[in-house]
């Protein structure tokens, strides 16, 4: 069978319009055809027609809704308009979508644009505000929980917060050692630069010191816990929200606070000074080494210096941020 | 049951197919035709791998052993374009509709059509509004979010948007599952009349012994790894098994043969 694209023509017979059409109805070929149809429709909206399908080779619903659609533009309601020629597949093709031609909406109704706006800002006002209260009973609860669980220890899951401190904990240190091992080497290498400006090149100790031991260790860790495992930690809650665990846990009886929430913050309060002090080791190590291949100052040097100039303090402020 | 050598008549041919999870093994050495035009509806006991008998069909599941073809395509030897031409000829609806949920049912529905035909603007819309409304849905559901549904409007919303390109083979997991009584009675007909007027050929995976009796030509029984029985409904239910027997037997088979002898 040849495959010619939908087409069609026009004839006026006895004063009746016909309508042939002819070549393959199906909804590959029907872009080109159907703004002729709609146009067609348009023009000749409320006169009777016959549409002769005798030439159509093959049809599928796309192409009966379109011939059926012009058809009813053009005055179904006459008794003359009709279908004529068309094989019992296609006749009963035609049928089927007969009573299907109800157009729909794509996208919820919206006035006009500047309402759609305004609708927006408001949700998006109101949304703030739910988010902070929940946010705020979220904590509440948490803390809430955190004290049923401190009157009767037995209620808090071990092997579910150790499980989160290997997941959460454990398994982040590779991430955040590198970042920070990469930050010190980097800050060693911007210090050096400037310092050597001065012939203080030996600062860089401190430089280096105070900035990874105060700050970024502790930063860089908060951050990248934050994205690793606060994203996990979402995926993994709002798949079992999904499944219904959640609600399945409550009429069981059991508290998702106490089941899901406490072992996770737990363990991340347990594990992220942990994080952060290893975080801080590694940034210095990067900055020694810079020190000792850039800038001639020997890991001996690096450490004398290091337990000279930089008290505790920092490390302890650090932590305590 | 012949393995299949014509093309023209067999639209899917299994032929010694394997799969397994790990070293659990769902099917062995299982063969399964599926002729051109024709409603199969496939049983089995829940974990018989009905499900993923159709996933290893419509290449989710790469078998371990044997060869699956449809439409004369080996689908997990083809190249890219033998794939994509097989991917425009069959409709999946998945068990729970598989919308995407970002998107409102029309624009679901419109989907395909806009990927494979280029097909935009007032064509695509009413290629839409008339695959919502052939499945049963209202109007307003097309502006809808999978969200805003019930389980029942999913499922025919996503037999819409596996209808839309008219394929000639499509693909149904437990489509009358979830629906009441009216609504699958309903959809039964809806799937024999799409197929006499579209010539459809259906992969069907169902429970439903109402829809075995009602739309279903012929019956593929899944145990044991393999197909046991495959033929008309009346072959299938006097084949000597036990499963089988207890299924065609138990009080739901009995009044679902009941309820179309009377």
């Amino acid at each position: 069978m040849a495959d010619s694209a939908a087409y069609f023509d026009i004839d006026i017979d006895d004063g009746v319009m016909k309508m042939v059409a002819a070549g393959d109805w199906r909804a590959r070929f029907l872009k080109q055809v159907d703004p002729r149809l709609r146009d067609f429709a348009d023009d000749t909206m409320g006169r009777e027609l016959i549409i002769d399908m005798t030439g159509v080779e093959r049809l599928d619903t796309a192409g009966a809704m379109v011939l059926q659609r012009t058809l009813r533009a053009c005055g179904d309601r006459t008794l003359i308009s009709r279908v004529v020629g068309a094989s019992p597949a296609h006749e009963a093709l035609m049928e089927q979508v007969k009573d299907h031609l109800a157009p729909c909406h794509v996208t919820p109704f919206h006035p006009n644009a500047f309402g759609a706006m305004l609708e927006r800002l408001g949700q998006g006002v109101a949304e703030t505000y739910i988010a902070a209260t929940q946010l705020l009973s979220f904590i509440g609860e948490a803390l809430a929980a955190t004290w049923r669980v401190f009157t009767r220890p037995s209620h808090f899951r071990w092997t579910s917060t150790v499980h989160h401190m290997e997941e959460a904990g454990l398994n982040a240190i590779p991430i955040v050692g590198l970042m920070s091992f990469l930050i010190g080497a980097v800050v060693a290498f911007m210090g050096a630069k400037i310092l050597s400006l001065f012939n203080a090149e030996i600062f860089v100790v401190e430089l280096v010191g105070i900035s990874v031991l105060r700050e970024f260790g502790v930063l860089l860790t908060a951050i990248l816990i934050a994205g690793r495992s606060g994203s996990a930690f979402t995926a993994q809650i709002g798949s079992m929200k999904i499944r219904e665990e959640i609600d399945a846990m409550r009429v069981l009886g059991l508290d998702p606070m106490e089941v899901l929430v406490l072992p996770r913050v737990f363990a991340l309060v347990l594990m992220l000074p942990a994080i952060a002090f290893i975080a801080g080791i590694l940034g210095l190590v990067g900055g020694a080494l810079v020190a000792a291949f850039a800038m001639d100052i020997s890991i001996a040097l690096f450490l004398s210096r290091f337990s000279e100039a930089i008290p505790l303090t920092h490390f302890w402020a650090g932590l305590a941020d | 049951m012949s393995t299949g050598n014509d093309n023209t008549k067999n639209v899917i041919e299994l032929c010694g197919v394997r799969t397994q999870f790990d070293d659990v093994v769902i099917h062995d050495n299982l063969d399964l035709d599926v002729h051109k035009g024709e409603i199969l509806g496939v049983v089995g006991g829940s974990g018989a791998g009905k499900s993923v008998l159709m996933r290893a069909i419509i290449g989710l599941k790469r078998p371990s052993a044997g060869t699956v073809k449809v439409f004369g395509h080996n689908f997990y030897e083809a190249d890219d374009e033998a794939r994509l031409s097989v991917e425009r000829r069959w409709g999946v609806l998945f068990q729970g509709g598989a919308l995407f949920s970002s998107l409102t049912v029309a624009q679901n529905i419109m989907a395909p059509v806009r990927e494979h035909l280029q097909i935009e603007g007032a064509l695509a819309r009413d290629m839409a509004a008339l695959k919502i409304s052939m499945v049963g849905l209202p109007a307003e559901a097309g502006a809808k979010y999978p969200s805003e549904l019930s389980g029942g409007m999913k499922k025919r919303a996503g037999l819409a948007r596996a209808l839309a390109l008219d394929p000639e083979l499509v693909f149904l997991d437990e489509p009358t599952a979830g629906l009441d009584p009216i609504g699958a009675a309903k959809f039964d007909d809806l799937i024999v009349n799409l197929k006499e007027s579209l010539g459809l050929t259906v992969f069907m995976v169902t429970h439903d012994l109402d829809t075995l009796h009602a739309a279903c030509d012929r019956v593929a029984v899944l145990a044991e790894h393999h197909v046991i029985a495959c033929g008309p409904l009346d072959e299938v239910r006097r084949t000597d098994h036990p499963w089988i027997h207890e299924y065609f037997s138990g009080p739901r088979g009995r009044a679902a043969l009941s309820a179309k002898a009377g």
